[in-house]
């Protein structure tokens, strides 16, 4: 259970941001590969005591889902797989294939507002 | 107040994890070393396995080891057994090692004094997946007693490995343990998987591990540069 740590990891990324582009960041857009090691529904949990007592108290999470993508080296192919329980080529069945997508962990983009003079 | 507006940032979360393991990967191949991580869950046999291969390895290689663990010096003070030298990291309430902590541990280690370098990290499947510590290879432990479908109710961390050990197979037969499917499952989740068949207890299978880190380390040294 590493998600509180990773929600604070996201908040302090998007408060650096908001503060060089001087706005306030009403949501923040995360892509979060199937792969990363990092779940969902423990993170949305964590959000709100993330943003505690920071820039980004009331600010909502929006999680993209990145499923695992992989290349088939004998299909000369990317090919997205089902799930995370069968990394092996869906079309050929080759089990020699390299995962290209389904690990991120990034903060893609901030809903922002600028901040009132 | 103004509508709000979306602007892109594009910024890696774990952004400053792997910019120091990337620094701490660089550090270790130009000072020759190989660095070799164990992961797995807790009791599976990680410090058994690698004090026997400190002890084993010790002869012909130098060799040194860092652990991490929540609390206790418990598993130094048992590697230490090996006469190798150890470092305990204490982490806390972290549930893994990041690369900043193996950053300061070997702050004032000199790595050219040594062939291997070995970290285990904290007993958890789940979350030291994420974390990059610069090792050139990372290994996940599964035990017999653990069952067969461990790596597909973990598929993240084995992901993240690049080989895998099966440790206490001398109580392989007692829980019946089915080495077809947990082969199927390794292969499964990680397509392509070395997996090594190991008895700390006995010893079985060890020297064929022992063979093939000698074969990393050879390659790994002939990228070295003078």
């Amino acid at each position: 259970m590493h998600e509180l740590s990773i929600a604070t990891s996201i908040v302090d990324t998007a408060v650096e941001e908001a503060e060089r582009r001087g706005v306030q960041v009403s949501a923040v857009h995360l892509r979060l590969g199937a792969l990363s090691g990092v779940v969902k529904d423990a993170l949305m949990f964590c959000w709100e005591v993330a943003c505690q007592d920071t820039a980004l108290e009331g600010s909502h999470l929006i999680v993209e889902d990145v499923p695992v993508v992989i290349f088939c080296p004998k299909c000369r192919d990317e090919q997205t797989v089902a799930s995370i329980q069968l990394l092996a080529c869906p079309r050929c069945g080759s089990l020699g294939s390299e995962v290209v997508h389904g690990k991120e962990l990034e903060v893609f983009a901030l809903e922002v507002e600028e901040v009132a003079k | 107040m103004s509508e709000p507006r979306l602007v892109e940032v594009r910024r890696n979360v774990l952004k400053q994890n792997d910019m120091i393991a990337r620094a701490l990967r660089e550090r270790f191949r130009s000072e020759g070393v190989f660095v070799v991580s164990l992961v797995s869950s807790p009791g599976s046999g990680k410090t058994a396995f690698l004090e026997k291969i400190l002890t084993l390895l010790r002869p012909g290689h130098r060799v040194a080891a860092l652990v991490g663990d929540l609390a206790t010096d418990n598993d130094a003070a048992r590697l230490k057994r090996s006469q190798a030298p150890v470092k305990q990291i204490v982490t806390g309430t972290v549930c893994h090692l990041e690369a900043a902590m193996v950053q300061n541990a070997l702050q004032d280690w000199n790595l050219r004094d040594l062939d291997f370098l070995f970290i285990e990290n904290v007993g958890n499947l789940v979350c030291p997946s994420s974390y990059d510590l610069g090792e050139s290879l990372r290994l996940v432990l599964m035990s017999v007693t653990e069952g067969e479908d461990k790596p597909l109710k973990y598929p993240t961390i084995f992901n993240s490995a690049d080989v895998a050990i099966v440790t206490k197979n001398d109580l392989a037969v007692a829980v019946e343990f089915d080495w077809s499917a947990a082969q199927a499952n390794v292969q499964a989740v990680r397509p392509g998987m070395k997996i090594f068949r190991v008895s700390t207890k006995s010893g079985e299978g060890v020297d064929d591990f022992l063979k093939f880190l000698a074969a990393q380390l050879a390659e790994h040294k002939s990228t070295t540069p003078a």
